[in-house]
């Protein structure tokens, strides 16, 4: 992890309230991986103030690309900032997604701005020869953003949205258990939605399929000092208190309490 | 010719520091070691310690407001045992003076964390957070009463005869009496201070930003309260001052040093800029060789006042 000073190649509106934006990695020695985040400073002020996480949409070989929901003061000022600017993203921080090499195929259960970090694994899970069954989840149609990307790593895709009135959790629950009924899934793995993240871990807890989980948190440091994003885990029958940043954002689905 | 480096030591009730420039208790740690040599820095500070462990307060516990940052943590903390155990041990390997920050909910648990902690040789010197609350004072902070002050500082002293820093709370009616109870109660030096005392609602659930409603700003957004705060306590107190609050850059910290702080302490612009402190070190040498400062001590306290009237309140 390091603060690096890096070129944006392009950040661009997307839909209505999404943006994709594009930085020259080039630079970056460290190894990065699906699940992990970037801690980025939106402009040069100190309005906003501390920096903003943000998940790894596509890890390719010069370049990151993140996608980012417009959300307050700090994702509004990154709108601002234009091709050829420099941006400072301090990490890669974080314990990111692991897929086992024995895995055939994983379930992606994605909400909102969660699709863009599920994304990143559907990349690496196709590089690694292994499946990819994703729903999508959002307000409008338009806010399903990685669709294309998902098509493209040959992930079957089932999309829900608020618009059409399908993105409730019992049709999602009934979707849920008909890919599992149909297909052998190895592995499950969600982001962006509470409600969601209980409905996957109640039904992984029944069928004994094993998944993780990447949360987001208010966060202060990114690098594990401040004790700003905790939550808790189950683990041997207690509760222990982790931090988000450092301990995950990535947990076990089983282990995560998700009240 | 040569040029003569400037001297960056100062001496904080007699601990020598290299540099002036050290970490805020809470907004450091153990995770910064891959961005910064912890070497470089005046000492290091790990975040405060209660003797049990603590959870914690509810999130959010951290918001953002204009320039600044409000926090509510709660000292989460894995207890003395665990910093005896576990935290020393990690900063063994730094030859830097370690700092250790203790948060307590009576005088007397003070007390007993301070007996514990004169024990352990690599530890420098203690630093008393007496912003936190005092059960047996309604959670009144112990840093907002004089005599409360006095009986702490003093009470630690007889325990300890490493150097005590006593961390004020700045959110005090009058900050030179309570720093002078600390002096005359035997404290060695005064971090001038801890977070103000804020609140943040958001107008779209019209809930408090923070789980615990209240918590503490931080930030560039304080500078000016701290300077003016750093200013009286020397105005009063012999005492070295550790200036904390909105330390962003070299140009903040000598600005405190201008108004009387012997060191800085850097919190929240760890967080925005991880690299902040060792900046901040590079950006002094550069200013004291720009204006052919010799040493720290030539800048502590000179603010020029000269035609400049100050009414007194
Ligand atoms: C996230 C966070 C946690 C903190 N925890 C502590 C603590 O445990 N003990 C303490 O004395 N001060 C604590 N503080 C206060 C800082 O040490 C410092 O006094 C304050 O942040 C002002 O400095 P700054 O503006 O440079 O951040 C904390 C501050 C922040 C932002």
């Amino acid at each position: 992890m390091k603060a690096y000073d890096l070129k944006l190649l392009s950040n661009r509106q997307v839909s209505a309230r999404y943006w994709h934006m594009v930085v020259d990695a080039s630079a970056v020695e460290d190894n990065v991986q699906p699940g992990q985040f970037f801690n980025i400073r939106c402009g040069n002020t100190y309005s906003p103030l501390l920096r903003r996480p943000f998940s790894i949409y596509r890890i390719n070989k010069n370049t990151l690309e993140f996608l980012y929901l417009v959300k307050g003061e700090g994702t509004k000022k990154l709108t601002e900032l234009e091709k050829g600017e420099t941006i400072n993203l301090f990490g890669p921080l974080g314990v990111p997604f692991s897929l086992e090499k024995e895995d055939q195929t994983i379930l992606l259960l994605a909400r909102g701005v969660g699709i863009a970090t599920l994304a990143a694994l559907a990349q690496e899970a196709n590089e690694m020869g292994i499946k990819t069954v994703a729903i999508l989840s959002a307000r409008t149609r338009d806010d399903l953003l990685a669709t294309e990307a998902l098509h493209s790593f040959g992930a079957e895709v089932y999309k829900v949205t608020e618009e059409e009135g399908t993105s409730d959790v019992e049709n999602v629950r009934q979707i849920l258990h008909r890919i599992l009924d149909t297909h052998l899934i190895n592995r499950l793995f969600t982001c962006g939605s509470k409600r969601l993240s209980v409905l996957l871990q109640g039904i992984g807890k029944e069928r004994g399929i094993p998944g993780q989980i990447a949360l987001e948190e208010h966060m202060g440091c990114g690098m594990g000092v401040c004790y700003a994003c905790v939550c808790d885990i189950q683990r041997s029958g207690a509760k222990h208190s982790v931090k988000v940043c450092q301990d995950g954002p990535v947990f076990s689905l089983e282990e995560v309490v998700l009240a | 010719m040569t040029i003569n480096e400037p001297d960056l030591t100062v001496d904080i009730g007699g601990l020598e520091l290299q540099n002036p420039v050290m970490p805020a208790s809470g907004a450091f740690g153990e995770g910064m070691d891959q961005v910064i040599d912890f070497n470089l820095l005046g000492a290091v500070v790990p975040k405060s310690i209660t003797k049990f462990p603590r959870g914690g307060n509810p999130t959010p516990r951290v918001c953002e407001t204009y320039g600044g940052m409000i926090n509510s943590i709660g000292i989460q903390s894995k207890g003395i045992e665990h910093y005896l155990n576990e935290t020393l041990p990690y900063y063994r390997k730094y030859q830097v003076p370690l700092i250790s920050s203790i948060s307590a909910e009576s005088v007397e648990e003070f007390v007993e964390m301070a007996e514990t902690i004169e024990a352990v040789p690599n530890v420098a010197a203690l630093e008393l957070n007496i912003s936190c609350p005092n059960l047996k004072d309604n959670g009144l902070a112990f840093g907002m009463d004089e005599d409360i002050t006095y009986e702490l500082v003093r009470k630690v002293r007889g325990v300890t005869n490493k150097p005590i820093l006593t961390k004020l709370t700045p959110n005090v009616t009058n900050i030179q009496k309570i720093a002078l109870a600390a002096e005359n109660a035997g404290a060695d030096a005064l971090v001038v201070a801890n977070t103000l005392l804020s609140m943040a609602i958001d107008i779209d659930t019209w809930k408090p930003k923070i789980g615990n409603v209240m918590g503490g700003l931080s930030g560039p957004a304080v500078k000016p309260i701290i300077v003016r705060q750093i200013y009286q306590v020397h105005e009063v107190s012999r005492l070295p001052i550790i200036g904390c609050g909105g330390v962003m850059t070299a140009d903040d910290a000598i600005e405190m040093l201008l108004a009387g702080a012997t060191a800085v302490q850097v919190g929240t612009a760890n967080f925005v800029t991880p690299t902040a402190m060792i900046d901040m070190i590079d950006g002094i040498r550069k200013y004291m060789k720009a204006h052919d400062l010799k040493r720290i001590d030539d800048i502590v306290g000179k603010v020029v006042l000269t035609n400049q009237k100050k009414v007194e309140s």
